[in-house]
């Protein structure tokens, strides 16, 4: 079921227990605090309920989650994860995000490196001391849990639309009934995405990290600086 | 180096799936403190034309020779500029994407390197993607670690009052052989939540500034908020990138016109009005709604004495 494509896995071939693991909002690594820029679009307007929200989300699955679960797969696959960092860098324009990025990716190394130690994570965390990229982490700790490139883009894009819906309960009031059944809708997309991932992981093992999406978001990229120069915010990022 | 295929065709090609042409520019020191263009090779819809230059400046500006693209057309657009020259390039009109007659997307690629002390001022006007158009655009960006850019790219979705066609975006900018941006974009069917809150939250106007300047190494250029929709962020390296979104190409033209100015290497034409101007974004974005054929004059063509428009059309659907 899962296609780890390097010719050595990190361990044995884990199931969807692990997956479960890994992609739970309640795993340690730090998600919570940040809003996925929903934050900034709600103080904007742009999300004002149900339906707005699942434009968001869907917006921001098929472009910054596209690439972001491209890079953890790419990661889980084998591809060296230092040069998985640099590419991801030249996809985050705004060093807001870039910070965000390291920072969430600092914060799941720490408890990567406890439910799943391997030398790759320590590897990685001796090389970026203040954080690699956090699905580049993401990545790593999957291949760690002996997950595959798949299970890594899936854990990926379910974290970049789960974020705003939790962080648009909190914002907005909304329902958490409805905050849920917009995630529920984008499922089939989730899917699709994940599966446009992997196979980007896959072309990059042989042509490196140039083969993966670079997806972006200008909404997300502007008003992440703006939301950083916010004297109070609730959410990081 | 760009390179270009060997055997690469003469004319454009006009086949059943649209047009192939590739247009090329070859820029380097004249030995006399100015610019040379020993290749200013024109290619179907792409005919460039040498402005006067300013300074060590030369300056090409390409004018449609007739609408393109089209959909299944295939356009390339490359420059090269050695080290220690220094090119700007402007367009006469928006580039306006229109459909084809076999529902092809059109590509256009456009392959840029300068050397070692170089300066490139890239400055298109808008491409605008027209109803039902769907055009695929690559710019990859090969620069040394002593070279200067000045980039601009603006995406307009529709022209006034119709929809947006399907535009996708790639602008790649390598220095050093490091990758500093990578950036795709995409809008219109097919690319779901392009206008959701998260991309473009009904903004129809788009752009891209990139900056690269060694002297960043030491004097980065700060993050900016420079409104409600743009920003400057500093890249991972000596660069800096404005993104902007605005409602049309006009007020785009007003955010981004003095953040370039402040960051560029580009030298402003001085003095001599209209005989060294080419024709200013917002002239000609401001035409680039009304004009349903996406044919533009060159409005100070004759002025800067570029020769007349070189409008040969050619029928397109709609």
């Amino acid at each position: 079921m899962h296609t780890t494509v390097t010719a050595e896995p990190a361990g044995p071939p884990a199931g969807l227990g692990a997956l479960l693991v890994l992609a739970d909002g309640r795993f340690p690594a730090g998600g919570h605090a940040h809003s996925g820029g929903a934050e900034a679009a709600v103080a904007a307007g742009r999300i004002t309920g149900a339906a707005s929200l699942a434009d968001f989300c869907r917006g921001r699955l098929h472009t910054t989650g596209l690439t972001s679960a491209a890079l953890a797969a790419a990661a889980a696959a084998g591809v060296d994860p230092l040069a998985l960092d640099d590419a991801a860098d030249a996809r985050t324009p705004s060093p807001a995000l870039r910070a965000a990025a390291r920072r969430l990716g600092r914060q799941l190394m720490r408890a990567a490196r406890a439910a799943w130690p391997s030398a790759a994570l320590d590897a990685l965390a001796a090389a970026r001391p203040r954080g690699a990229h956090q699905p580049v982490v993401l990545g790593l700790t999957a291949r760690a849990a002996g997950l595959g490139p798949a299970d890594a883009a899936y854990a990926a894009a379910y974290e970049c639309v789960s974020g705003p819906a939790t962080a648009a309960v909190r914002l907005l009031g909304l329902d958490p009934f409805d905050a849920t059944a917009v995630l529920a809708r984008l499922a089939p997309e989730l899917d699709q995405v994940a599966a446009r991932a992997a196979r980007a992981a896959r072309r990059a093992v042989d042509e490196g990290p140039d083969a993966l999406p670079s997806a972006s978001a200008p909404l997300l990229d502007i008003t992440a600086e703006q939301h950083a120069a916010w004297p109070v915010r609730l959410f990081a990022s | 180096m760009t390179t270009v295929p060997s055997g690469a065709p003469a004319g454009a090609l006009v086949g059943p799936a649209g047009v192939r042409a590739t247009a090329r520019i070859v820029a380097v020191p004249d030995g006399r403190g100015g610019t040379a263009l020993p290749a200013l090779e024109s290619d179907g819809p792409l005919a460039l034309r040498r402005l006067r230059p300013e300074g060590r400046e030369a300056r090409v500006c390409l004018v449609g020779a007739m609408s393109a693209p089209l959909g299944g057309d295939a356009l390339r657009l490359e420059a090269s500029v050695a080290a220690d020259a220094a090119l700007r390039f402007t367009t006469a009109a928006a580039t306006v994407a229109l459909p084809g007659r076999t529902g092809a997307p059109a590509t256009y690629d456009v392959r840029l390197d300068a050397g070692a002390g170089a300066t490139l001022c890239w400055l298109p006007e808008p491409l605008v993607s027209a109803r039902g158009s769907d055009l695929r655009q690559t710019t990859y960006v090969e620069l040394d670690a002593g070279a200067r850019l000045l980039l601009r790219e603006v995406q307009v979705l529709g022209r006034a009052g119709e929809p947006t066609g399907r535009l996708v975006t790639r602008l790649v900018v390598r220095r050093a052989g490091r990758l500093l941006l990578d950036q795709e974009l995409a809008y219109g069917d097919g690319c779901p939540g392009w206008d959701g809150g998260a991309v473009l939250g009904g903004h129809r106007a788009v752009g891209q500034v990139v900056v690269v300047d060694p002297a960043f190494a030491d004097r980065p250029v700060p993050a900016r908020v420079l409104g409600p929709s743009a920003v400057v962020t500093p890249l991972a390296g000596p660069a800096a990138l404005v993104t902007a979104v605005a409602p049309d190409a006009l007020a785009l033209a007003g955010v981004l016109g003095p953040v370039m100015e402040e960051l560029g290497p580009c030298p402003r034409p001085q003095g001599g009005g209209m005989r060294h101007s080419t024709p200013t974004y917002s002239q000609v974005t401001s035409a680039a709604g009304a004009d349903e054929a996406g044919q533009f004059a060159p409005r100070t063509a004759g002025a800067a004495g570029i020769g007349p428009p070189m409008a040969c059309s050619r029928p397109h659907p709609g």
